[in-house]
């Protein structure tokens, strides 16, 4: 294999590979953004896989697969957005018990389906034109699916809309001053549970394109860590959308040339390797964040009761 | 003339012991009932499932000695985990360092050549060791470069278990074992003594006893206890008055790992006798422990009682798993709903609800 | 026409209720169309609870709110705003990180959906700064700006509003007397142009500066209203306290001893790597009270935070009773001897959850007779705490109440007694008597004169300037972390503190 080509089938596995981190990161982003840390996000992640993967198979019809993953994804976490929002529960132990709530259901009611194969799957699809491009063709143009490329293009999206937008400046005042916005008679409950929810969307369509697009099999746990990959670099993206396309592409990326050393390493502990990564990625960017102080949202993870800031 | 129910809602500045017990008893049978739905999606009669469970726990001798066999890796990660939660270290990581503290402990078994009286206490010692290493290095983590302890201990159990699968895959590997992939069996020495026909490796579950006790005074009674909880409740108080948050970070992290690894010494060398798959080993003790300690409102002393209500869940989980083939992952179902209605019923211990009759 | 006599708000038996506290006790208050209208009261009259109800924050249970007339359901501060309610908080509701813009815009709706027409809102903001000199750079980030332009924002985010009704909670508290002056002419211009505000204060020189009528409330009722113009300090005063007031507290002449505290040329960062403190030198002798004077944020909480141990310093020297202690860490100071009583009580001096017994050795737990080796001697522990209890008039049920369920003044008296307990040779005082009322700052304020005749060295440092003048034998003027002069503070000029500390240098010699 040449040099070229070796190249060019790990960037275009990366941006395969990617795309559920990406839509993971994105969504955990947004409900950070808005003051709510969710550490459920495997768990919601894996609820998506599993709706996702028996919708598509009873029906036949990935996309609709797709969708209510999303939709349960969604559903899933307004349990985190009631404890942590209405409640005002703990949200690290909140997240906690969604993640262990999304395993264990997946798990029971998954064990049926394991092994069995998907009538259809998303296709992929080759841009006739633009995948004769030298070099960047085969990477974006060849073999990709349209959900790679939505997920794309909801970067400059939800990136535009955080930073240039209404939505945007009251979801980042809810995250940082939520007695300010409370005292501009912004809904800060409100902002939150829909932050909540667009991340548990968008979770739940990360898990649904493992099941139905990436790796089309249900097999219990397949998310892997998946999710908390997710929480990490959320930091690493200081919670901006462009760094989390950034970070989501190169975590995959070094993902994939660590398959590379197969001849070498053995395959346990290349298992090992993202986890591994994903402390060394946090180790990387803390230098940064410990000087500046800045990046976190600054009531991230703490309830808002009027009165009592 | 027609009467209705009011209610008022007041905020309650101290919740009292009796107040915590109901409120939690409340949220784990609210979490059963929630349980029971799923059983009955499943297909399965959560009556009878109640029923096994209860039999198959607490109805014989066999089972009584399964749940007290469970209890005792809860109970000495739990025990840790309190510690770790009292300083506010979110150490999700007792699953890894349960599975590194096994590791050590195995390692010593096979390879240290120490006689046979010594060889025991030396895999406690290792195992120890082998938890607390685990533990520190997100302690250290957190304290010099500012790491979210969720995340690394987190990360850090997958990378333990993909150790130890390694380990038993590749130098590890039994010659005796016959293709399987575990290490061999450890000597007699390494064994840990039982109680009678079960399975209670006793001295391990002794030595949860007591550390839950002097844990306990630990931090009611002493200087580091007094700094656990400063640190826990309020850092920037802690800062204000001196303590150093390395220094307690570190011995939180010694103490919760450690215990853990002590845990992992516990099942190996009193159940499996040797070292193999990182399932078998731990059926996500680590992970069930935060549920302990939590319940247990982070008092080393309360986890006694829960570790073992844990274990009757556990061993019941393994009757209705043989009877009403339900998969493994039940437990996590149990153990996400308990957690759940146990930190939104904390609103309960917040608030005092009272209701009256209004005319 | 003129409507129930020309009042733009009307408040009928107004009652709030908080767990334990009656805030505001079925309260009247009526005021005029285009008036200042000082609510005059101690910390914890009722005064910010009222105008929160008016805002639509608080609820009340029972009572009426009427504007011009109308009766008005003010159910959240949307309505408020709806109604043309603004309120200036005294703690500003600004997102430090959003820019001065995003800020005014934040939580409007200009008809133009999820988008912001930023050319459009800059020049009505531009126009409104213009008009009543509230110029500010639009596009800086709020927390980059000084305390006194973060103000200004406030003001022009109610304007932005198009608020008739503005609320300034507290104002001037963060301001120098030259801004205070700004100020009220600011408000004076707002008044003309037909505007209503309500004016709350404590202090009795802001009202008879600036206000056309005041309302005195105490213990969440009021007890007069009067015409500015008819009424004196004195008489304002006993309403407000509901007795004599003795201005001036028993302060001995002062009996100067051996140096305690040197610093020389002292350099620290803030908590964003910035230059807080800028070659600060000064000497601090045994038997008097050094106050620091400032606006926040020019270094003067890390002056006290470098010399508690709990900032490094990147120059500099500082020595206590000829030692070099440069850089020591906080743990080291208190065992030297050093008690620091820290501006935020709560976050920083108690650890709320904990009891009275213990936050009250929180700073000397490792040491006998409280504890040996590792174990705690909870007898003596019980025992201290019975005394600190009795010596400084704590006022709680028992030791083992936890500190969150006191009250401020108690909290401040728990933190003196655990502070002051072992006659420290150096005391860091940061706004010790902020929010506590006049029954508590008095007690404060002799505690902190009784260390100063036992021969204590202070470090007063404060944004009530009254305070200062009060309380100090000297006074230090700090601006952009550096020292504009000490001044003797019998002889001390408050025009010429106030031009120092908006950063002109001290002319006389030094002291």
């Amino acid at each position: 294999m040449g040099w070229e080509t070796w190249i060019i089938t790990t960037l275009s596995r990366s941006l395969a590979y990617g795309t559920p981190l990406l839509l993971g990161t994105l969504g955990e982003i947004y409900a950070e953004r808005s003051g709510v840390l969710n550490l459920g996000v495997e768990g919601m992640m894996i609820m998506g896989a599993y709706s996702g993967f028996t919708t598509a198979y009873i029906t036949g019809n990935p996309w609709l697969g797709i969708l209510v993953a999303a939709v349960v994804g969604g559903a899933f976490s307004l349990i985190h957005a009631f404890t942590s929002v209405t409640l005002k529960a703990n949200q690290v132990v909140s997240g906690l018990s969604l993640t262990m709530l999304g395993l264990g259901l997946s798990g029971m009611f998954g064990r049926g389906w394991e092994g069995k194969p998907l009538p259809a799957t998303i296709p992929k699809i080759t841009v006739s034109g633009l995948s004769k491009i030298p070099f960047l063709g085969p990477i974006f143009f060849e073999g990709q699916n349209l959900i790679v490329y939505l997920t794309i293009l909801l970067v400059p999206l939800l990136w535009y809309i955080l930073y240039r937008t209404r939505i945007g400046i009251t979801i980042r005042s809810v995250g940082e001053s939520p007695a300010t916005a409370d005292s501009l008679g912004i809904n800060v409950d409100r902002v939150r549970y829909m932050c909540v929810l667009l991340g548990g969307i968008l979770a739940g369509m990360a898990g649904g394109y493992l099941s139905v697009a990436y790796r089309p099999a249900w097999t219990e746990g397949m998310t892997a860590g998946m999710g908390w990959i997710v929480i990490a670099l959320t930091i690493f993206a200081f919670w901006n959308p462009a760094y989390g396309m950034l970070g989501a592409y190169l975590f995959a990326a070094l993902y994939h040339l660590s398959y590379r050393l197969q001849p070498w390493v053995s395959p346990e502990l290349l298992k090992a390797m993202p986890y591994a990564f994903a402390i060394l990625v946090l180790i990387f960017v803390s230098r940064g964040t410990l000087q500046k102080r800045m990046g976190a949202p600054a009531a991230l993870s703490l309830p808002y009761t009027r009165g009592e800031e | 003339m027609k009467r209705r129910v009011g209610f008022k809602v007041e905020r309650r500045p101290v919740a009292s012991g009796r107040v915590v017990f109901f409120v939690s008893l409340l949220a784990i049978l609210a979490a059963l009932v929630v349980a029971g739905i799923f059983f009955q999606i499943y297909g399965v009669s959560p009556i009878r499932a109640y029923q096994l469970i209860l039999r198959g726990s607490l109805g014989n001798r066999f089972g009584l000695a399964e749940t007290v066999r469970r209890a005792i890796p809860l109970l000495l990660c739990g025990v840790g985990l309190t510690i770790a939660f009292r300083a506010l270290f979110w150490n999700i990581g007792a699953e890894g360092q349960l599975l590194m503290g096994a590791v050590a402990a195995a390692g010593v078994a096979l390879f240290s050549g120490l006689p046979g009286p010594l060889l025991l206490p030396a895999m406690f010692i290792g195992g120890f060791l082998g938890g607390a290493a685990w533990g520190l290095i997100p302690a250290i983590l957190k304290v010099i470069l500012g790491l979210n302890d969720v995340i690394t201990t987190l990360m850090m159990n997958y990378i333990a278990i993909y150790f130890v699968e390694w380990l038993i895959h590749g130098p590890w590997k039994g010659p005796t074992a016959r293709g399987f992939a575990y290490t061999d069996t450890f000597p007699r020495a390494a064994w840990l003594p039982t109680l009678y026909g079960t399975r209670i490796h006793w001295p391990t579950l002794v030595l949860g006893l007591v550390l839950a006790v002097v844990m306990y005074i630990l931090v009611t009674r002493t200087r580091s206890g007094f700094e656990i909880r400063v640190i826990g409740e309020n850092p920037n108080a802690a800062r204000f008055a001196g303590i150093s948050q390395l220094k307690t970070t570190l011995l939180v992290m010694l103490i919760s790992g450690g215990f853990a690894g002590l845990a992992g010494v516990g099942e190996i060398a009193g159940i499996h006798l040797r070292l193999l798959g990182p399932t078998h080993i731990s059926m996500g003790y680590g992970y069930t422990a935060i549920i302990v300690a939590w319940l247990a409102r982070r008092n080393p002393l309360a986890v006694i009682v829960t570790s073992l209500l844990f274990g009757v869940i556990m061993a019941g989980g393994d009757v209705i798993k043989v009877s009403l083939g339900l998969p493994f992952q039940l437990i996590n179902v149990f153990n996400g709903l308990i957690l759940f209605f146990l930190i939104g019923s904390e609103i309960l211990l917040r608030y005092k609800i009272s209701f009256f009759l209004r005319r | 026409m003129d409507n129930s006599e020309g009042y733009a708000i009307e408040l009928r038996g107004i009652v709030k209720r908080f767990p334990g506290v009656v805030a505001n006790d079925g309260i009247d208050l009526k005021v005029r169309r285009g008036e200042i209208h000082c609510l005059l009261g101690e910390n914890g009259a009722g005064k910010t609870t009222l105008m929160r109800v008016l805002y639509g924050l608080y609820r009340p249970e029972e009572g009426e709110i009427i504007l011009n007339g109308q009766p008005v359901h003010m159910t959240s501060p949307r309505a408020a705003l709806n109604h043309h309610v603004g309120m200036v908080h005294q703690h500003f509701r600004l997102v430090p990180t959003l820019s001065v813009e995003e800020n005014i815009v934040l939580g409007l709706d200009e008809g133009t959906g999820p988008f912001v027409n930023f050319r459009k809102t800059r020049e009505k903001i531009s126009s409104i700064a213009n008009e009543y000199g509230l110029s500010v750079d639009l596009q800086t980030k709020v927390w980059q700006l000084a305390v006194g332009q973060q103000q200004r924002v406030e003001i022009l985010k109610a304007l932005y509003r198009e608020v008739d009704i503005l609320i300034m909670d507290e104002p001037t508290s963060v301001l120098t007397p030259q801004e205070v002056d700004q100020l009220f002419t600011t408000l004076r211009t707002l008044v003309d142009d037909g505007l209503t505000i309500i004016f709350i204060t404590h202090k009795l020189d802001e009202v008879m500066q600036v206000s056309d009528r005041v309302t005195v409330l105490r213990k969440g009722k009021v007890v007069s209203t009067l015409p500015t113009a008819e009424t004196d300090k004195p008489t304002l005063a006993r309403l407000m306290v509901g007795r004599e007031v003795v201005f001036r507290l028993k302060k001995g002449p002062i009996k100067r001893r051996e140096k305690i505290l040197e610093v020389n040329d002292l350099h620290a960062l803030n908590d964003r790597g910035l230059p807080a403190l800028r070659g600060v030198s000064f000497d601090l002798f045994g038997g008097e009270i050094l106050g620091v004077a400032g606006v926040s944020g020019n270094g003067q909480y890390e002056l006290a935070e470098v010399l508690t141990g709990l900032r490094k310093s990147i120059k500099g020297r500082v020595f206590l009773a000829k030692k070099e202690v440069t850089n020591c860490s906080a743990r080291e100071m208190n065992d030297l001897n050093v008690a620091h009583i820290p501006a935020e009580r709560i976050r920083m001096g108690i650890v709320p959850a904990l009891s009275i017994r213990e936050n009250l050795i929180l700073k000397k737990y490792r040491r006998p007779p409280f504890s040996y080796r590792e174990f705690l001697d909870n007898k003596e522990i019980e025992e201290n705490a019975h005394r600190a209890m009795s010596d400084y008039q704590i006022a709680a049920p028992s030791y083992e109440t936890p500190a969150k369920l006191l009250s401020g003044g108690n909290i401040q008296k728990v933190i003196l007694a655990r502070e002051l307990s072992e006659n420290p040779s150096l005391i860091v005082a940061v706004h010790p008597t902020y929010g506590l009322d006049i029954g508590a700052t008095e007690q404060v304020r002799q505690i902190l004169l009784a260390q100063r005749e036992r021969g204590a060295a202070t470090l007063l440092i404060s944004e009530d300037l009254e305070e200062i003048m009060t309380l100090s034998d000297r006074i230090l003027v700090i601006f952009n972390g550096e020292v504009m002069g000490i001044l003797d503070a019998e002889s001390a000029d408050i025009e010429e503190i106030g031009l120092m500390m908006a950063g002109t240098r001290h002319k006389g010699e030094e002291l």
